[in-house]
This record gives C-alpha cells, structure tokens and sequence, in this order.
C-alpha cells in the first residue's frame, strides 16, 4: 500500500515537450510509472519517446486515456492556468513540480481546487513517489526503497537526504510527499499524517518542516490528538536569520513566529520525535518500530 | 522585493489612495527647493528598509525650507539599523486627529488575502498586535469577489463613527485591495491612515513588499528594486541566479536546494562553527552557476573554509565538480575547501575531481566535522 500513488496511477505529463518535462517523464517511464499521456497545446498528434501520446488539452488526453492523475512541468507564467486545467478536466490528484508561482495566483486557484474536490500537491516541490509502484515528480528512483516508512517534506533536496539515510540502513518508504516550499501550497503536513495513519502499510512518519508559517505547529496539534503511528521530526533553518527569506518563498521567520526553536517545541510536546540532525533519523525511527 | 516608502505611497496615489502632497530628493538643497515648492510646514523622512526610522532620528518636522534643507542635510548619509541613508521624502506635514491601521497580507492558513484594520494605528501597531490582538479586525478576501462594499463599509465604522469619514476609509480599502493584486504585493499596509482637523482621511505613510515571483510579469515593477538597500554580494548573486544571503560566521556554504541550504547551516552550528552565508545553487546547476557561488563565497574575507553540499537530483555531480575545477583556474582559492558529492553523477563528479587533486566525501556529516575544524585551522 502506499498514500496517493501506486500501481494504478495513470499519469498525464503537462508541458511533456519542454526540457525539465521531456527529462523527467524519461526518468518516471523508466522507473515503471504508468505515464499514459502527455499534453503540449499546438503538439497533439504526436508521441513522446515512441510510446506516449501527447494531446493539446488535458481534457482530451483524459477522454483518450482515462489517465487519473496530472504532473506539471510548465514554466511559472502558466502552471496557475495548467492547474486549472488539470481539474477542469477532472483529474483527482494534481502534482505542480514548477518553482516560482506568484502566491495571488495560487489565491485564486486553490479554492477552485478545493470546490471541485481535488487534490493539489505543490506547487514549488519534487512531487512523490511510492517505491516500486509509481514515481510522480523528479525524486530520483534509485535513492528510495520499498518498505514501511512514510515521509513528508517541505523540501527537495534534504528530502533526498533523509530517505538516502532510510534507505541505506534499510528501512524502507511506503511514499514519499514532497509537498512543497511555498507559503500557499495545495496539500498539507496534515493531509498527508492523516492518509499515513490510513495506510495499513505504513508503519513511522518522518516529518521534515522548515522555518515560516505555523503548518508545522498545526501538524503537531493533529499527531498529539490524532495520530497512533510515530512520527519523527525534522525542522531546517535553526540557524536562518530573521526577515530573510532562505530560497523557499515559505522560508521567512516573521518578527518571532515561524522559528525552528518555536516547532522543534511543538514537535516535542506532541510526542514527535525531534531530530537534531539528519543523520538521527535511524536510530530515532528505530527505537519506536 | 521591498519597496521604499516614496515608491509605495506614489503606487497608492496612482489607484486612487489620498496622500499628501510630497516629493522624493537625494541632496540637502533638492529637500530645500521641495519644501519651498510645497509652502508649508514639511515633514522630512529618510527613505530606508528599515522599520523604527522616527525612532532613529531620521523623521523630522520643518517650519522653513532652511530647515528642511538643515535636516536632509543630517538625515542623508545617516545609518539606520546598518542602512545608509540615500533619499529622503519631503511630505506636506498633516495636522493629525487620529491614526488608524490598515493592511493587508496574503494569510498562510486562510490561503487568501487577510484584510487588518485597527483603530489604534500608529508606530505601536506591533506591539498592539502582540498584546491586545482583539483590537486587531480581521477580513478574508475572497479573490473572486474582491473586497465587497459592505465588508469594506463595516470596517470604515470599525474606524469612524462619522458616516463621511467611514466612506472615506471604506474606498481607501476597497483601492487598497485592488492595488495589492495589481502590483503583486504579499504585504500592503497604512499605518497611520489619519484624520485631520479640516476631517480629511489621508494614508501617511506605506510599506509595500511584493512577491518576488510577480515581477517577471510586472517589469514596471521590477525596476523599483532600490539595489543599493542591499549586500552587493547578493545583488552579485542574484544577478548569477543563485540565491544567497550573507551572515557573520567563517563557514562559507554552497549547497544545492533550499532546505539542504539551511539544513547544512545548522549542521554547521552543531559541530560548532558558524555559517558565512546560505547559499543555494538552485536545481539545474551548470558549472558556470558554481563558478560564480565560489567567485561570491572567496570574496567574503570572513571565510576561512569552504563547504560543498551537494545530493545530485536534477543538480548533476559532474556540472559541479567541473565548475570547481574551472573555478580554481580562474582565480586561486586561498581557504580550504571540503566537498560532499552524492546522488546523479556522484562518479563522474569524484572522477573529474579526483583528476584534479580534489578530494570528494559522500557523508554530510564527515564533511561538515571537517570543514568546521579546517574554518577553525586545525587538521580534519
């Protein structure tokens, strides 16, 4: 079992042609994912690496295909509108790997995602995978591991980071979620420790957050009332000075809110297991499996 | 992006916000000319990013033009909270009967735009917030509706009790609203929105920072960006399309992603160095991008080691290794450097760098122990 994505994701690649959507749907068709169909506006008609379909709208691509899930890949100017697009055409669950979406954009297109009922993941993330099944977004394959661990991040690559130290003491992941480094982003810590609760397969969560926002605060609020399963926790940016903003559009401490020292408490509270460093993550996963 | 206030006030005249009649000037005898054009008492304002600017000395009133000359003269050149002064904003000084709050900010856990407004405006504002947050009213604004006539009406009364004064402050948010869509903000404030004897309601002072990914789409924006309120290294940095942000300690980082970035940081501080800087090299990094990181980190004479944090995603193991050989050849590196490789390309990257007498970990912690130790002179 896995949350979100598995073997029966059907994958539509918006922006297929372009150079970071033509690389990366190599990478998931290689990997095993399902990818079922790519969209190109004025490119409908032709195939992507022999196999893939690629059609001008997402609509049409969802009639020819029954495809069920959407990456995008589009440059920031046009993910707002691909986003859309995606669930205009019914497509449960939608995956926004594109950096730099102006936040009013988003302002407009999640309640739109919300009223149709679907699922956004993103934007300003690596997408996610569950080993051995499906693989949407750019999380390299062969870092990851089938097994009983779900992960949760802000962020891309200290994700890669902590399942590279999963992987390589042989503790497994059910799925790994990057949902993203921007302030508004469509599916939260809390989406995700729910559904990691649900999956029968999972059996720890490790939770990477970072500074800014209080989505960290609020997830531990729903371990502590909510949650049965371990969770372990991670919060970069004990270091980051106040006002700035570290990469991440999220990453910004606000006069005293938003600190890693104010989550990491949180965390402990809550019961979750606050890590220090990366590396703690095994043993601290360990000791509560 | 933050703006200055002179540039955020003539954004709030250009949608149809009241403020008073001013002017921006960059010498003493301009302030001068500004204050005798307006004919009045003056209030002269140093236009920096920094908030507490009464505070510091740098807001004064003027009867004459002499002294509003005399006090640009002191205002211009002067450092407030580490930033030098460049400009100042003359304004028409306002006989004020009242000041009230209002701002907008685009709200994390709403996921809209949040509408505040106080009664109790002023320079204490954020003390207000933080102590008695009830007197604190909060709107969502749905983005589909924008802000609607009575919500807008209801929060004038919040403010006034006169019918005229509530109008006023009424389309004050209803243009503010506007505005902050228009210009891309992710903060716009007024504070203080005053009254005035003769009973005008007037935006006395603004602070707008807009979203710094609206302004490939708003270049009339864009080129507000005041690069002299900034560490010439991150100007140099943005410029190689890097992020970084200088700091004080003497490990000078280069790692590739944003949460890797901090991360990296604060491994740092626990193996007890201090990081130089956060510096993120971004996803598709070619070795012209690392190049430039390390042309940034060497400049910073603070930097007593270097460290590479690299897990390869889209980042690829060799486009970094040759952009640290192609560095070395460009300009020679004085300190130490200490490099972690994983992830895509991991042995092409040693290979390339093994070739050139460089050394290549694939621990984090290993290599941040190390640097930490070689910034402090001691063998790894």
């Amino acid at each position: 079992m896995s949350i979100f994505v598995n073997r029966d994701t059907r994958l539509v690649v918006q922006g297929i042609t372009g150079r970071d959507g033509s690389f990366h749907s190599k990478q998931m068709l290689a990997y095993g994912t399902q990818v079922v169909a790519g969209v190109t506006p004025g490119k409908g008609g032709q195939t992507f690496e022999g196999t893939v379909p690629v059609f001008n709208t997402v609509a049409d691509a969802v009639a020819a295909t029954r495809a069920n899930a959407s990456v995008i890949y589009v440059p920031a100017a046009f993910a707002a509108s691909a986003i859309f697009e995606a669930v205009d055409a019914g497509i449960p669950l939608v995956v926004c790997i594109t950096e730099g979406v102006p936040v009013l954009d988003m302002t407009k297109v999640l309640p739109f995602v919300h009223e149709r009922g679907a699922r956004l993941i993103g934007p300003n993330c690596p997408g996610l995978i569950s080993p051995g099944q499906s693989k949407v977004g750019i999380i390299p394959g062969n870092i990851c591991q089938a097994g009983k661990i779900g992960v949760v991040s802000r962020s891309g690559t200290l994700t890669y980071e902590i399942i590279h130290q999963l992987s390589t003491n042989g503790l497994g992941q059910s799925t790994c979620v990057g949902i993203g480094g921007d302030p508004l982003i469509g599916t939260n810590f809390i989406h995700c420790l729910e559904a990691f609760e649900r999956d029968p397969e999972t059996r720890a969560v490790v939770m990477i957050g970072e500074i800014g926002g209080t989505d960290e605060q609020q997830a531990a609020a729903f371990v502590q009332s909510g949650m049965k399963k371990p969770v372990v926790g991670f919060i970069a940016g004990q270091t980051a000075p106040p006002g700035r903003r570290m990469g991440h559009a999220g990453a910004i401490i606000s006069g005293s809110s938003g600190t890693a020292a104010e989550k990491m408490e949180a965390f402990a509270r809550a019961g979750i297991a606050v890590m220090k460093r990366p590396a703690d993550v095994v043993p601290l996963l360990r000791e509560r499996l | 992006m933050n703006l200055h206030e002179y540039q955020a006030r003539d954004l709030l005249k250009r949608y149809g916000i009241p403020v008073p009649d001013a002017s921006v000037a960059d010498t003493a005898d301009q302030a001068g000319a500004i204050a005798q054009h307006l004919g009045g008492k003056v209030v002269v304002k140093a236009q920096v990013h920094a908030g507490g600017r009464g505070k510091a000395g740098g807001v004064k009133l003027a009867a004459t033009a002499d002294e509003a000359r005399a006090h640009a003269a002191k205002i211009l050149g002067m450092t407030i909270k580490g930033l030098t002064v460049h400009k100042v904003l003359v304004a028409l000084a306002t006989d004020i009967t009242s000041e009230s709050y209002v701002g907008i900010i685009v709200d994390r856990s709403s996921q809209r735009p949040v509408l505040m407004v106080s009664a109790a405006g002023g320079i204490d504002i954020e003390e207000v917030a933080a102590k008695t947050p009830e007197k604190i009213q909060r709107l969502p604004i749905d983005p589909r509706y924008g802000l609607l006539d009575h919500q807008a009406l209801g929060l004038g009364f919040a403010l006034y009790k006169d019918i005229a004064q509530a109008r006023a402050a009424a389309d004050v948010m209803k243009k503010l609203a506007v505005a902050f869509y228009a210009v891309g903000a992710s903060l716009a404030e007024i504070n203080p929105l005053v009254t005035t004897s003769a009973g005008q309601v007037l935006a006395l002072d603004a602070k707008i920072v807009v979203d710094d990914n609206e302004l490939d789409r708003r270049p009339e924006i864009a080129v507000l960006r005041d690069a002299s309120a900034e560490d010439p290294s991150e100007v140099q940095a943005r410029a190689a399309g890097l992020t970084f942000i200088k700091l004080e300690g003497s490990v000078g980082c280069c790692v590739n992603g944003a949460g890797l970035a901090m991360a990296t940081m604060d491994l740092v501080k626990y193996y007890g160095g201090e990081p130089a800087n956060f510096l993120d090299i971004g996803g598709s990094s070619n070795p012209q991008k690392v190049v430039s990181a390390l042309r940034i980190i060497t400049a910073d004479r603070s930097v007593k080691a270097i460290l590479f944090n690299i897990f390869g995603g889209i980042t690829r193991g060799d486009d970094v290794a040759n952009g640290i050989v192609q560095a070395t050849k460009e300009f020679p590196l004085k300190v130490p450097i200490v490099i972690r490789l994983t992830g895509t390309n991991e042995a092409q990257g040693v290979k390339i760098l093994t070739a050139a007498g460089f050394s290549a970990l694939t621990d984090m912690d290993d290599a941040v122990k190390q640097a930490v130790a070689r910034a402090k002179g001691r063998a790894a």
